[in-house]
């Protein structure tokens, strides 16, 4: 049998880049790509699943997970709890593992492809935790991926931005893109994570920082700017000011304006799928976590959900696109770039608490997190999570993410997908959990219920064209990469008030298949394929790139590290997949 | 009552992690299926009857059953863990996580049992009638939230971290205690009738400490409020003169909670 050919047959396929809504069709892969059709040669040598009466949707993406790096392995370390009653045996196949919230990098990986997910990329990578976060990514198996650099505080960014000097700036993007092999560009509370050196915040978009004198506004200005004039993958992926505070989603909303009239100019030289929808991405802002970015009211008396304006305003304008951030309730570890905003959670909670300072590039913290049913806050923002993605219309501007672990572990996805589909699966969460939820948000008043087709652009098509990603993943196109999740769903007979058993077919797919090959099935790990670590190069003028490296390496003499150790080489890659960027002029 | 007796037939190296010792386990279980159950050493898995000659069988359910586990069983862990009905008697001591959050039954054990036992246990009784070592009755590491219902009794002596963040049930030790006892306790009730050595009490939030003995460093959080004296709670009794104390302020914004003191014993407060 040919590695890497296989014949799915007869499942209702869910491929929405291809406008294909639960049409019976059969799906072929040879040598890892999805084709038209397999010759009867081809066919004699394909494995063959019948999928009938199942669902086939493309293996799934995760636009925004946090599972590689420094914060991680942090929280890994002040939580021993998190480990001791959620572990896993070694097999033949698999390493051991542990973790609930902060899994270690194996169970990360086997734990994502047990629910069909092929593709992950992690959300915020400091650049001089870039290396210890590769090394992290080399260890996950199962799964492709990448991860965003954060760029928000940087003080060679903020230097060039307030000077007004962009091409130099556009330059530095490039060059620190293919000296940490990383993907795009992550701002994080821009502005204010340099003020929590000092052991202050931002609060408004106008504020300027300490030292910098340069607003949140400025760089988000700049970020976009520079992220359209290379002509990233993704648009800028905004973690906004104010997050996490009673009212920020008035900053939300002035945030998302500002690139209001930026154009999406995707640059990329790379192999497209062939597929009926264009798959270029459209808007020119990722905002992530929304529900976190969505606060309203003045103080934890008066807290109330914001995602309605917030919402409304998305729904009138076609530049944004956001993940969620849901919060399915239970266990969670918050970690982020935001230092400040992580203090501001472990003061309210009392719990056990980590910062860093990255020196002059940016900031983290971590603090254990327990969501729970009977408190007031935390039942209004499991309603806003689900808020973001039922009250904005076109679900081709959502994504469904838990912020995992922020929100909860990813783990808790199948639980999320539960409440889109099922109004009774939230009617029966409202009658568990504080009236709050149901009062300060207008998640009651919301009898949409999700289709599978809609799932599939949440977790799967969007997830993949937001990114940048859609030349091969998040679709059934001639070219795509041989990534399929079969679920045991017959979608012709769902019954969303059986909730319980979709929660359980989406835990558990049937199939797991990476590159035309079964990875994992009905949970059990049966093939440990090879894998990618995507990274752009981008393309600049040399002029450009000689001016600012001779700025960049006079005032690295500030680094506790020496110039030449800066960069994270290829070899810590597993299988270094370049994509190059702003190729044509 | 049907009874099951385990005899340790074996020298043991590795410890071995018998969590399927319990009532409910063992319930509607004959001999030959109790024998054949497997438990971890280490790496690997064996049949109980590697460790143990199995006589008798089980009652239809864990109230039905009782398990005596006789021989020398200070390298068997996890005994008990989680039962929720029933009765265990050790005879003799035992090795970590008796009755690690046991939900209820009973667990008796004959002799001295070493660290975490009845580590963020629920319900039911642990009475451990020699010494114990840390962390009885304490949340696991890293976590705050330790034993929340059922009672522990230890007519010996018990070292560091017992009741570690207890929020509810009993605890009471015959002997004395080592260090932390009842650190960050936000419930329940500990009383020691012997000495207890610093940070007892500490970060207290909520909940009752009664300590019959000499503290040897007091915590300095805490703010004396009266003189009481005999002092009964249900069906136990610590007589003699009590100074009450009242909430550790040394961390807490708003501390609960009441930390009585042997007058007698404690001349130096």
């Amino acid at each position: 049998m040919m590695s890497g050919t296989i014949v799915i047959k007869n499942g209702y396929v869910f491929d929405p880049l291809n406008e294909v809504n639960g049409d019976k069709m059969d799906i072929f892969i040879k040598d890892g790509k999805v084709v038209k059709e397999l010759s009867g040669s081809e066919m004699k040598d394909a494995k063959e699943i019948d999928a009938n009466g199942k669902t086939v949707m493309p293996g799934g993406v995760d636009s925004h997970s946090h599972i590689a790096g420094a914060k991680v392995n942090v929280g890994r370390m002040m939580r021993p709890e998190d480990s001791y009653k959620w572990a896993r045996g070694k097999t033949p196949l698999t390493h051991s593992g542990s973790g609930y919230t902060v899994p270690s990098v194996y169970m990360e990986g086997y734990e994502y492809s047990q629910m069909g997910y092929t593709t992950v990329f992690e959300a915020a990578v400091p650049p001089m935790e870039a290396r210890h976060t590769h090394e992290e990514m080399r260890s996950i198996p199962m799964l492709d991926m990448g991860g965003y650099l954060v760029l928000g505080n940087n003080w060679f960014m903020m230097r060039y931005l307030k000077d007004g000097d962009i091409d130099r700036a556009a330059a530095y993007v490039a060059w620190m893109m293919r000296t940490h092999k990383t993907y795009g560009i992550k701002c994080v509370n821009p502005a204010g994570v340099e003020n929590w050196g000092w052991g202050k915040n931002i609060s408004s978009l106008d504020e300027t920082n300490i030292h910098f004198e340069i607003t949140p506004r400025e760089i988000i200005d700049g970020l976009t700017e520079i992220n359209e004039m290379l002509g990233m993958p993704m648009s800028m992926h905004l973690h906004a000011n104010n997050l996490g505070h009673p009212g920020c989603f008035e900053t939300t909303k002035e945030s998302l304006k500002l690139s209001r009239s930026v154009k999406a100019k995707q640059n990329m030289g790379v192999e497209w799928a062939d597929t009926k929808m264009d798959l270029k991405r459209d808007q020119s802002v990722y905002l992530t976590h929304m529900q976190f970015n969505a606060f309203a009211g003045t103080s934890w008396r008066d807290f109330e959900s914001g995602v309605k304006p917030l919402a409304d305003y998305i729904n009138n304008t076609d530049h944004v696109v956001i993940d969620s951030g849901c919060v399915p309730f239970g266990e969670a570890t918050c970690m982020t770039g935001d230092g400040p905003s992580i203090h501001d959670v472990a003061v309210l909670t009392g719990s056990k608490w980590s910062n860093t300072d990255v020196e002059m590039e940016c900031g983290a913290g971590v603090c254990p997190f327990t969501y729970l049913k009977s408190n007031p806050v935390h039942s209004t923002q499991w309603a806003m999570g689900l808020e973001c993605l039922l009250l904005i219309d076109d679900p081709w501007k959502t994504i469904m993410t838990t912020d995992s672990p922020n929100g909860g572990p990813f783990t808790k996805y199948p639980l999320v997908m539960s409440w889109l589909m099922s109004e009774a699966s939230r009617e029966q969460t409202f009658s568990e959990c504080h009236k709050w939820a149901n009062d300060r948000s207008t998640l009651g008043g919301v009898d949409r219920e999700m289709s599978m087709y809609d799932i599939a652009i949440l977790t799967r098509a969007n997830t993949a064209k937001t990114i940048g990603m859609a030349h091969r993943k998040g679709s059934f196109g001639a070219g795509a990469d041989g990534d399929v999740t079969i679920y045991d769903i017959d979608p012709t007979k769902v019954d969303t008030r059986d909730f319980d058993n979709l929660i359980q077919k989406f835990s558990t797919a049937e199939y797991t298949i990476k590159d035309g090959n079964v990875v994992c099935h009905n949970g059990e790990i049966t093939l440990v394929p090879d894998r990618r670590t995507y990274y752009v190069d981008v393309d600049v003028k040399d002029a450009d790139e000689k001016d600012m490296l001779k700025d960049v390496q006079e005032w690295f003499r500030y680094y506790s590290l020496g110039f030449k150790h800066y960069p994270t080489p290829e070899k810590y890659l597993v299988n270094p997949t370049v994509i190059k960027v702003n190729a044509e002029k | 009552m049907a009874e099951v007796i385990l005899t340790l037939n074996t020298g043991i190296d590795i410890k071995v992690e018998a969590d399927l010792v319990t009532p409910d386990m063992f319930a509607g279980k004959n001999k030959s299926e109790i024998e054949s159950l497997l438990v971890w050493q280490g790496p690997k898995q064996y049949p109980l009857s590697d460790f143990f000659d199995v006589e008798g069988e089980a009652g239809s359910s864990a109230e039905d059953t009782s398990i005596v586990v006789k021989g020398d069983v200070s390298r068997v862990k996890r005994i008990g863990e989680k039962m929720t009905a029933g009765k265990i008697t050790i005879e003799g001591s035992v090795s970590m996580h008796v009755g690690t959050e046991m939900e209820g039954g009973e667990i008796l054990v004959k002799g001295d049992a070493d660290s975490w036992a009845g580590m963020e246990m629920k319900g039911g009784l642990l009475h451990i009638t020699g010494n114990v070592k840390d962390h009885v009755g304490c949340a696991y590491r890293g976590k705050w939230l330790g034993m929340s219902g059922g009672r522990i009794v230890i007519d010996g002596n018990a070292m560091n971290n017992l009741g570690g963040g207890i929020s509810g049930g009993e605890i009471i030790v015959g002997g004395n205690v080592g260090h932390y006892c009842g650190i960050r306790k936000n419930g329940g009730l500990i009383v020691v009738k012997g000495d207890a050595i610093r940070a007892v009490a500490a970060e207290m939030t909520a909940g009752t400490m009664v300590i019959g003995g000499h503290i040897e460093g007091f915590s300095p959080g805490f703010e004396y409020e009266t003189n009481e004296s005999d002092l009964t709670f249900d069906d136990l009794e610590c007589p003699g003169e009590y100074m009450k104390f009242a909430r550790d302020y040394a961390i807490a914004k708003k501390p609960k909670g009441i930390f009585y003191v042997n007058q007698d014993a404690n001349r130096d407060l």
